[in-house]
């Protein structure tokens, strides 16, 4: 007994001894890590997000080779959506030669932020993370294209506005109650005069997102006239049942970019018929670069996906649309600099550079995936819009063109978010824009 | 034959109580602090310290704590998560309004709340044993996490609901935030964690720790013979809950960087527990041995295919790991009750011995 | 003075001016009892029966639930899904006490408690390495389970009942009959009743303590599937499941460890009182999500006043 784990104790010991990781990528790869979740209460949206992601750069292997010439390297890391897990995979993986993070939590995006600058390696958290690092001159090493949750709000408070009028109106707002489901009260509270409307928030914890009878009996009681939803995860389907249960109109219920998945309503199905979802990635598999994707690495089955079906669903298409923003970026690095392997700085470089114009998007087999982004040094998150898409009972379809943010509201707020965190750090770096 | 105590004789009381009183021990010792505080900063990387070594610290701090708790006191706590967390938010608080102080000092000082607010859920354990307890800790840790995000002045108002570290500087270098050497930030932590096992193994000797001891022992027996219950109990939840909250403020501040609630949330106070009774109940090494296990093991597991280059994904290789840690934990259970610390009892008797078993 | 009001009056104003909203949120507060009650009841049967405080519960929830699903996505028709669930089920039960249970005799209860949790890591890493994290959708028509609900016009409103809410508070009462039936009247309850006594008295009587153990962790997979299946209905199937069960600890601690009776009554206390804080005090009061704490601090202060719960049995100390 105990010389067996006396041997396994130093057959252990040897093991890890031995582990080193490898500190110089070889010539002409791009590497890539991606801080993924399949495991956890969150694994619904990890999965297909980290699919779509990987199979994107996977396909540009296969169909041009790489990019420039180098091919990319991804590598994953299983977070678990756990941030200690999160910086765990970070140290493992940034001395690699990393090019950009996408760490797909915002609570793995606060914790890389602040190193980001020390260690020169960009975080590209799109959609998702601190809203404030869309002021370029205050994160020149952070990123959130296409837009901001504050952005993205204010998106959706415009698109009540247009059915139906928004002053007037009680508006709930029901959020998961963490940073991220807290991340836009800020801009409600500044737009409620402004647009006169009024807010009552309705906070879900984590360990309730099952369990969310009293919080839809608090709605009942509050009767707003339209319903906001921050949700993640088991909590998405759990609220849109809850709001059939009260009889909450559907098509006045509207979900943000992360609560109107595939994942999230195909368990709701028929009962969640007209519930509102906001998105900024084209849905389906009708588009050429898709297609290259199924062709390439799906049907060659070098992709994770269970079923084909899986392709071309709504977080598979943001995990694509990820990966197309870092492959632009790496694009545009690389005609910066004029190397094919390039290091984080050039990718930050990158990732102020580059146009996902119209005519770009196309030529990328993307027509009409999503609106156009402008990278600039001051404004780093690109254009901002997104549309509203509608579940039919069986799948989502589009219903709105991109709806513009209202960037003079949110911008002065971003701003002033931005100098509140640069002014609790000391020696923070910061650049001026030309 | 290496352990033998054999011509070592002890001319004092003194030296007789000494914390080591074999000369192997001591030279262990020093071997380990000399590892410790000079070996690994020279050679490790920024991943050895940053990923393995820093938390393996923090928790071992955490193990410490709750195994006064648990291991010497005989309180089964599962609220160790929120206890890290209030000593995190105290010491973010408290940094806030002086930013100069000295941050190490501040470390400290965040352990008096964490314990204020210990000895606060630790009231009921004079009535209540056992599972019973268990579930009032669990009410703390509940109560706890939702406060942490209902009370925004804990976070300065900050929009994300987070605590974002500042830089700060103890001694005129740099020991928190993104600018801080790790091996800085190890330093830092593994002084802590050394004066804190030593201090504790002092009061666990001493007339308090007896007095857990025997409340753990058996409380009837122990309050008859002139134990008072009251500031047994509750001056064991008091120092348990300062080395949490120590631990907390040392994660966040030396490990993380910046922290959500789920940095506090059950499952951590389920970890650490592990730690604990893996380790051993009762035993400071065990803190030690038990936080190594659970904390290095998995890293380990998540490495090997890297290393090995074999092409898993990462997903299986975590749940491959899950069922690892599962299966392991079980057999600790079963092979060795009273956990890794027993085991290195053994170990050292048999050492003793060799090569005659008789 | 305007918070006193709003505590000591406010509520029972605002009871008495929305009569049906109160019906409803009395309604709501029954149906989740009810299932609190289930999931409390899992534990109970163990532990009185093995002195096993088992925390893997919640996650036996979740993988009946999978393997349910499971079964069916593989083109099993739902009812034989059902049967082979419920001997996948036997199975975990047969091997835990095999590989698990059987080495651990005679060890203290904390041994036996972190063995359940081991058992817990094991559980969630084979159960996504068998059916993948993704959530999955419970079979809720297939197994033949109403969907609908009925709108009831009365006091001036209108109260809105699930018909699945109504199904799962009449399969949890029949389960608990069932099982109340199982404990007293049969040959098989009367030796767990004896084993739940006294360990040795039992086994010198002849009692198979191993095959007691089997049974009694069957059972609780045969409670998990149903608190599965009732709680999936209400959202979906996955992982994030889990934690539903940490509801049930406060359910325990009212009703007494050991008692079937105080699991249903500690259920529906903490089911009413839970709902009724939150709507009237929680989220008028204290910015909501109350309901995350709320049975575990109801649980305290009731501890504070009788330490072995409402049903439990008497501590009598000795030296």
């Amino acid at each position: 007994m105990l010389k067996k784990l006396v041997l396994g104790a130093a057959a252990l010991a040897v093991a890890g001894s031995m582990i080193h990781v490898p500190t110089a990528s070889a010539e002409d790869t791009l590497y890539v890590p991606s801080l993924s979740y399949r495991t956890g209460p969150f694994a619904g949206g990890g999965i297909p997000f980290a699919n779509g992601f990987a199979d994107y750069l996977n396909m540009l292997n296969a169909r041009d080779g790489g990019i420039g010439g180098a091919k990319v390297v991804v590598e994953e890391c299983e977070t678990g959506y756990n941030a200690q897990k999160g910086v765990e995979c970070y140290e493992a993986t940034k001395g690699n030669g990393a090019l950009v993070y996408n760490p797909l939590s915002t609570g793995i995006t606060l914790q890389i932020i602040p190193k980001a600058p020390v260690d020169k390696i960009p975080v590209l958290s799109m959609g998702y993370g601190l809203s404030a690092v869309a002021i370029g001159e205050k994160f020149p090493y952070g990123f959130n294209y296409p837009t901001s949750y504050w952005n993205q709000m204010s998106s959706i408070l415009k698109y009540i506005d247009q059915n139906g009028g928004i002053k007037g109106k009680k508006i709930g707002f029901i959020y998961l109650d963490v940073g991220y489901g807290k991340e836009p009260i800020p801009l409600l509270d500044q737009l409620a005069p402004e647009m006169g409307f009024e807010w009552v928030g309705f906070p879900v914890g984590v360990k309730e997102m099952q369990n969310q009878s009293s919080t839809w009996l608090n709605v009942r009681k509050e009767r707003p006239d339209w319903m906001i939803m921050w949700g993640w995860g088991a909590m998405n389907p759990t609220a849109v049942k809850e709001a059939a249960k009260i009889k909450f109109p559907m098509d006045k219920f509207i979900g943000n970019w992360w609560a109107g998945a595939h994942a999230d309503l195909n368990s709701v199905g028929e009962t969640g018929k007209g519930y509102l979802a906001a998105n900024f990635s084209g849905i389906g598999t009708d588009f050429p670069a898709l297609q290259d994707v199924i062709k390439h690495v799906v049907d060659a089955g070098n992709s994770q996906v269970s079923s084909k079906d899986d392709v071309g669903n709504v977080l598979y298409n943001r995990g694509l649309f990820n990966a197309v923003i870092v492959s632009e970026a790496i694009r545009a690095a690389q005609a910066a600099t004029g190397k094919k392997s390039i290091t984080g700085e050039d990718m930050r470089l990158g990732l102020e550079t580059f146009d996902l114009s119209e005519a770009r998007l196309k030529e990328l087999g993307l027509e009409g995936f999503t609106a156009p982004i402008k990278a600039s040094c001051a404004d780093h998150e690109g254009g901002g819009s997104v549309f509203i898409q509608q579940w039919d009972g069986s799948d989502w379809a589009r219903i709105t063109d991109p709806i513009e943010p209202m960037n003079d509201i949110v911008r002065p707020l971003l701003e002033a978010a931005a100098d509140k965190y640069v002014s609790e750090q000391a020696d923070w770096q910061t650049q001026t824009c030309g | 034959m290496f352990y033998r105590e054999a011509g070592q004789f002890k001319t004092t009381y003194q030296a007789d109580s000494a914390k080591f009183p074999i000369f192997q021990d001591k030279l262990f010792i020093w071997i380990y602090l000399a590892i410790g505080f000079i070996a690994i900063p020279l050679m490790a990387n920024d991943f050895f310290l940053g990923a393995i070594m820093i938390p393996f610290l923090v928790f071992t701090l955490a193990a410490i704590g709750l195994n006064i708790l648990t291991g010497f006191t005989g309180q089964i706590s599962l609220g160790t998560g929120a206890f890290m967390g209030v000593g995190a938010y105290a010491c973010y608080k408290m940094t806030t309004y002086m930013p100069d102080v000295n941050i190490i000092i501040l470390i400290f000082a965040s352990g008096i709340f964490s314990a204020g607010i210990g000895v606060l859920f630790g009231l009921p354990s004079l009535r209540i044993k056992g599972f019973y307890l268990v579930v009032t800790t669990l009410a703390a840790q509940f109560f706890l996490e939702w406060a942490f995000i209902r009370f925004e002045w804990l976070v300065n108002y900050n929009p994300s609901g987070a605590i974002e570290v500042p830089q700060r500087e103890a001694f005129g270098i740099i020991v928190t935030g993104a600018s801080a050497e790790p091996v800085t930030r190890y330093l830092v932590c593994l002084g802590i964690v050394v004066v804190m096992t030593w201090i504790a193994s002092n009061i666990i000797s001493g007339r308090i720790g007896r007095s857990w001891m025997m409340i753990r022992d058996m409380d009837i027996a122990a309050e008859l013979m002139g134990v008072r219950p009251l500031h047994a109990k509750l001056s064991a939840f008091a120092v348990s809950s300062f080395y949490c909250g120590v631990a907390g403020a040392m994660m966040v501040f030396l490990w993380l960087g910046a922290a959500e609630v789920e940095s506090f949330d059950y499952n951590h106070s389920f970890l650490v527990l592990f730690m604990v009774i893996l380790g051993g109940l009762g035993s400071l090494l065990g803190s030690y041995l038990g936080a190594a296990v659970i904390w290095i093991l998995p890293v380990l597991i998540n490495a090997t295919p890297r290393f090995f280059g074999l092409d898993i994904g990462s997903a299986t290789v975590q749940h491959i790991n899950e069922m690892l840690i599962g299966i392991m934990i079980v057999y600790f259970l079963i092979a060795e009750p009273h956990g890794l610390a027993r085991l290195w009892a053994i170990i050292k008797q048999k050492l003793r011995v060799w090569p005659f078993p008789y | 003075m305007e918070l006193l009001y709003n505590i000591f009056i406010d509520p029972f104003v605002q009871m008495y001016s929305l009569p049906d909203f109160f019906l409803q949120v009395l309604w709501e507060g029954f149906v989740a009892g009810t299932l609190y009650s289930l999931i409390a009841l899992g534990f109970v049967l163990i532990f009185k029966a093995s002195g096993v405080f088992n925390f893997a519960q919640g996650i036996m929830v979740v993988f009946s639930a999978l393997t349910l699903v499971g079964l069916y996505a593989l083109g099993v028709p739902a009812y034989l899904a059902v049967v082979l669930t419920l001997v996948v089920m036997y199975g975990l039960a047969f091997s835990v006490e095999k590989l698990v249970l059987r080495h651990l005799v005679n060890q203290p209860d904390i041994i036996l408690f972190m063995s359940t949790i081991g058992l817990t890591y094991f559980l969630i890493g084979f159960g996504e390495l068998l059916f993948g994290g993704e959530p999955k959708a419970m079979i809720t028509e297939e197994l033949g389970l109403p969907t609908g609900d009925t709108v009831f016009d009365v006091l001036g409103g209108i109260v809105v009942i699930q018909h699945i809410d109504v199904a799962a508070a009449i399969i949890a009462f029949i389960l608990i009959a069932g099982l109340a039936i199982f404990f007293n009247k049969t040959r098989v309850g009367r030796a767990l009743r004896a084993v739940a006594d006294d360990h040795q008295a039992a086994l010198s009587v002849g009692i198979s303590l191993n095959q007691i153990w089997v049974i009694v962790w069957f059972t609780a997979g045969i409670v998990a599937l149903a608190t599965g299946i009732m709680w999936a209905a209400k959202s979906d199937v996955s992982f994030a499941l889990e934690v539903v069960a940490l509801k049930a600890l406060p359910v325990l601690v009212l009703g007494g460890f050991t008692s079937i009776p105080g699991a249903i009554i500690g259920g529906l206390i903490i089911g009413f009182g839970e709902k009724l804080f939150e709507l009237y005090w929680g989220a008028p009061l204290l910015g909501g999500g109350t309901d995350s704490w709320f049975a575990f601090i109801i649980a305290l202060i009731f501890l504070l006043y009788k330490p072995e719960g409402l049903f439990g049995e008497k501590l009598i100390e000795r030296i």
